[in-house]
């Protein structure tokens, strides 16, 4: 009871003595506070439990902007009819200008008085045809508006008539959906009501005025709060959901030592298929899968690109190669990279003996000629990483694979065999999905071939090359079931999501 | 990527129940289980697995896997009989040169068989044969065909028979007009003088490859016992690889396959290759310490032989082994992924990361800080939005890489960010105000050579915002990153701003970006009913600073 006390605030202090009022006007009026501060004050005695507050929603008709104009001084058709009243018969033009009424309001008028047999026009004149009794009698129109503002449901027939012909008519009366409170005061209210010191004054807000003197606040009473009252959401500035996972993948490979790759958007074929063992004829390398922008880049140096070829037509290191004419020009197309797999093999090429061991990643957007659904985009993130040294093995492929994709969150994963035209041994990581209860796939790895190794190095080094897609890894995480949300950027979305916490 | 249906009851009765642990293992062999449903066992074939489109070659080559029945896989096979040939005519030779055929007899097909052989015929089309490009499949019911075969280039308006699904007989020229089939494969053989056939030696044409058969000739029933079937294309081993993928089947069906005389060679030669597998290699490789009778073991597991003297035999329907690495990862498959212990190597370097990604992050960490929404858009943009929206008049839409056969109307690479800043607050006008957002990455600029420049931009968007709200978000960045910038008003003003209220920002006396209110006119164009102001900078010079 006395915590109660304490946390009730000025205004629900000024309202507390006019509970009992029959409506809402009522108490406004009585405590000097507007409507909306009223219902404040309210709503936090009803969480206190000190009334019970119940709302109707109710159909009102209400005076309209022109509604209450003509409550003053008139309906329109009143004041052409008293105006006939005096000249009987007018011209119409005479009386529009001497009624005041503009022209619209004119228009009305006449038609009401018509519809009523008050008048009649002839040869452009307004002919008074109205008895003395029909003109002082109040139409149903004037008594209606008069007995505003009345609840829809509660209409008489008559009332119903007029509402539907001054609906009609512009701005003279409107039907509005408003709340009607219904207070009850409970007993703990009751208590509290009486209670002596209710009218105590506590300390409100702490101000800096309060603060410049002890003694506004040495041995007083702070009002006390409602803690739990839920409030308004706040926006503030962040990162974008999939930045954030990005940076956080790219942690994971910088805390095991990897440097990142960088490079351009748009590449030469040579870089994205050509150096990694993708055939000429590869269903890929067809404008159905892949952005080709009619433009062509000049090539490497030639040893690298004699190396490539040899790769290609006759094989290297004990390989068959594909056993075709290689065409450098097919090579020069730009295209929007398909993979990052681009950035490790220009790194390779880039890579001496003396250099290794090497460890690089890159985490980067990648592109495909795709129609858009749920499942798929034009534009996705790939974790591209590898890892060049003389001892490496499979296993150790798996142990990276391992890591990064738990440390990701995905805690059971299996490996399975793949195919990419670069990689052997190639395969594929699965997660097990604890809800769903079936394997999802999560992306590619392998070791690169040693068509693409020893073209690119010059050696036959063992290289562990991955690279899984990104964004479908996130959507796990972020409860996002459609790929097209990644990069809606809805800004109520953005405000909401929440934000990526993985240790 | 191609999936094949199998029938499951099939399957239960040749390997055994599809459970689980059977799915397992399919996804372990290297064919992911795409769907299973009460009738049928849904799988993807990998590119490199040809052999496995067909259930008969997939069957034997699985229980190999799991240890029945491992080593080569050898079928007996006819020598050629008499008039079993194919009599290649030189003309060939421009236009589908190479050929490999066979003979297969005493088949007993039915439905399920017919309706398995057409659908590795159409996947092996499609994947193989690059949509019969490299390779085309024709079989014929052998008691039609008078042998010899022959198979030569003809002008087309001197081939007339009817096609398959054609009331008619038609020409070689009429075919790839009218006939639907020829409409769709018509620029296999667009600009050739000669069309290539193959007839029997009474004259009859049997089919025109890579099109279509003939409606006589070219319809396998279930009375059907006999066959003759053919692939063309432009290399011969691809064709004789192929070749013993189909007759392999038709042996697994109980038919006896019989060679051909093809010009100076005999198919279906099942002609095995052979490769050195070292042992120490493939342990060095796979982190394994394996035997050699456990080698030898895994290799047969994957239908190879393997002998003594460390040589494997390559099964002859393997398209994939260009090198002993293909033969290592057949042991690590057999091994099984399931099986391999993953380890992290203890090899020590040193992480860095690229110095523009720890710029670029800074910029969005201060950035946020002042309460702005990082949005992250496409690379790719209309080009409605990049030019006509931002109020740039169609002559100046230039030095914009543009996407020809895009899927979507994302049809040009952005060239700017802001466009995309204003058509996100355009978007999101349901959104609470204030509204500030920034983005920062890669913008595109097409040369008038064939040269492309990439630059990584940031820029940032307040509705409602004006000038010096910007300003002052602007002042602040730099102001963080240790920098001094200088504005002066656009001599020329950006058609999307308001004149006397932009401002070029340069760094160094060089012009690095523009900051402004938007003209709204061009808030229109986006129906923004906010004032909005935005800044971009290029931030390649910048960069340099660092």
């Amino acid at each position: 009871m006395r915590k109660l006390i304490e946390s009730l605030s000025i205004n629900e202090k000024k309202i507390l003595p006019y509970l009992e009022e029959k409506n809402l006007s009522e108490i406004c009026k009585k405590s000097n506070l507007d409507k909306v501060t009223v219902l404040r004050a309210l709503e936090y005695l009803s969480n206190k439990k000190i009334i019970e507050l119940e709302t109707e929603r109710k159909k009102v008709v209400d005076v309209g902007v022109n509604g209450a104009l003509y409550r003053r001084k008139g309906l329109p058709e009143r004041r052409l009819l008293l105006l006939l009243n005096e000249k009987r018969i007018i011209p119409l033009k005479d009386a529009e200008k001497e009624s005041g009424l503009s022209s619209d309001e004119f228009k009305v008028s006449l038609g009401v008085l018509k519809n009523k047999a008050f008048i009649e026009i002839k040869n452009g004149k307004v002919i008074l045809s109205a008895s003395k009794e029909e003109i002082s009698k109040k139409s149903l129109e004037e008594v209606f508006l008069e007995s505003l503002p009345a609840d829809e449901d509660s209409l008489t027939p008559e009332q119903q008539f007029s509402l539907k012909n001054l609906m009609k008519r512009k701005d003279i009366v409107e039907v509005e959906e408003r709340k009607k409170f219904l207070i009850k005061v409970t007993s703990l209210g009751r208590e509290i009501m009486s209670a002596k010191d209710v009218s105590k004054e506590l300390i409100e807000q702490i101000t800096p005025d309060l603060l410049k003197k002890e003694q506004n606040w040495k041995n007083k009473k702070f009002r006390r709060y409602d803690v739990t009252v839920p409030l308004p959401r706040i926006n503030g500035g962040k990162r974008h959901f999939v930045n954030q996972a990005i940076d956080y993948g790219r942690r994971i490979w910088m805390d095991m030592g990897f440097e990142e790759m960088a490079g351009d958007i748009i590449q030469p074929s040579f870089w994205v298929f050509d150096a990694l063992f993708t055939a000429q004829d590869h269903p890929v390398r067809e404008m159905q899968d892949t952005f080709f922008l009619g433009r062509k880049h000049e090539l490497p140096d030639k040893k690298l690109v004699d190396a490539v070829r040899t790769s290609h037509e006759k094989g290297v290191s004990g390989s068959k190669g594909w056993g075709y004419e290689w065409d450098p020009e097919e090579a020069k197309k730009m295209v929007l990279r398909t993979h990052t797999t681009c950035l490790s093999a220009r790194t390779l090429a880039g890579l001496k003996k003396e250099d290794l061991p090497k460890k690089y990643f890159a985490i980067g957007k990648c592109f495909r000629n795709e129609t858009v659904d749920w499942s798929h985009g034009f534009e996705f993130n790939q974790s591209e990483g590898i890892v060049v040294a003389p001892d490496l093995n499979f296993r150790h492929l798996l142990g990276y694979l391992k890591q990064f994709f738990n440390k990701m969150g995905f805690e059971k994963i299996r490996f399975t065999p793949a195919y990419f035209p670069y990689t052997e041994p190639s395969v594929e990581i699965h997660w097990w999905h604890p809800e769903k209860k079936v394997w999802l796939e999560l992306g590619g790895a392998g070791m690169f071939r040693p068509e693409v190794v020893v073209t690119l190095l010059g050696v036959d080094v063992p290289v562990l090359a991955w690279g899984p897609g990104f964004d479908r890894i996130l959507m796990d995480y972020y409860q996002v079931k459609d790929l097209r949300e990644l990069y809606k950027n809805d800004i109520n979305q953005l405000r909401k999501m929440k934000s990526w916490v993985k240790v | 990527m191609a999936n094949v249906k199998f029938d499951r009851k099939n399957f239960e009765k040749d390997i055994g129940k599809l459970d689980s642990e059977m799915q397992e293992r399919i996804a372990l062999f290297g064919t992911p289980v795409e769907n299973v449903s009460e009738d049928t066992l849904e799988l993807e074939i990998f590119p490199n697995r040809p052999d496995l489109l067909s259930y008969q070659n997939f069957k034997k080559s699985f229980a190999a896997f799991l240890g029945e029945k491992s080593g080569l896989r050898t079928y007996s096979i006819g020598k050629p009989e008499k008039n079993y040939e194919v009599i290649i005519d030189s003309s060939v030779k421009d236009v589908r040169p190479y050929t490999a055929c066979a003979i297969v007899k005493g088949l007993k097909l039915d439905n399920m068989k017919i309706k398995e052989i057409i659908e590795l015929q159409e996947k092996l089309h499609v994947t193989v044969g690059r949509d019969r490009k490299k390779l085309a499949i024709g079989i014929y019911p052998l008691d039609k065909i008078v042998l010899p075969i022959y198979y030569k280039a003809v002008e087309p308006d001197k081939i007339k028979f009817q096609p398959l699904d054609y009331p008619k007989e038609m020409s070689g020229l009429e075919i790839l007009q009218k006939h639907p089939t020829g409409k769709e494969f018509a620029h296999l053989l667009a600009g050739k003088m000669k069309f290539p056939i193959f007839s029997d030696s009474e004259g009859n044409i049997l089919s025109m490859p890579p099109i279509i058969n003939s409606e006589r000739t070219g319809r396998v029933t279930e009375e059907t016992k006999d066959l003759f079937i053919e692939c063309s294309g432009f290399s011969f081993d691809v064709l004789e690889k192929c070749l013993s993928i189909i007759v392999a089947s038709f042996a697994e069906m109980g038919g006896r396959v019989y060679q051909m005389k093809v010009k100076d060679n005999v198919t279906p030669s099942f002609k095995t290759d052979k490769m050195d597998l070292s042992l120490e290699k493939t342990n060095k490789i796979l982190g394994l310490d394996l035997g050699k009778k456990e080698l030898k073991k895994l290799v047969e597991k994957m239908g190879h032989s393997y002998s003594a003297d460390g040589k494997v035999e390559i099964s002859p329907w393997r398209m994939d082994i260009l090198h002993e690495i293909d033969l290592i990862e057949d042991v690590a498959i057999a091994y099984g992924y399931n099986n391999f212990e993953p380890i992290i190597p203890a090899i020590s370097t040193t992480s860095k990361e690229y110095k523009n990604d720890t710029i670029k992050r800074k910029i969005s960490d201060i950035l946020t800080g002042l309460g702005l929404l990082e949005l992250s858009n496409y690379h790719l943009t209309k080009k409605q939005d990049q030019f006509e929206r931002m109020g740039i008049p169609e002559k100046e839409e230039s030095g914009f890489v543009e996407l020809s056969g895009s899927k979507t109307d994302y049809n040009i690479m952005r060239k700017d960010l802001s466009h995309y800043l204003l058509k996100i607050i355009s978007e999101n006008s349901d959104s609470e105000y204030p509204q500030k957002v920034f983005e920062s990455g890669k913008v595109f600029f097409a040369g008038k050579d064939e040269s492309i420049t990439e630059e990584d931009h940031a820029g940032a968007a307040v509705g409602p915002g004006n000038y010096t709200d910007l300003k002052q978000i602007l002042d602040y960045l730099f102001h963080n990153l240790g920098l001094e910038f200088e504005v002066r008003e656009q001599e020329i003003t950006s058609p999307f701003f308001v004149e006397g209220r932009s401002a070029e920002i340069t760094l160094d006396g060089e012009k690095i970006g523009f900051i402004g209110e938007i003209h709204p006119r061009i808030l229109k164009n986006w129906k923004i009913k906010m004032p909005v102001s935005i800044f971009e900078i290029n931030l390649e010079r910048l960069y340099g600073k660092f």
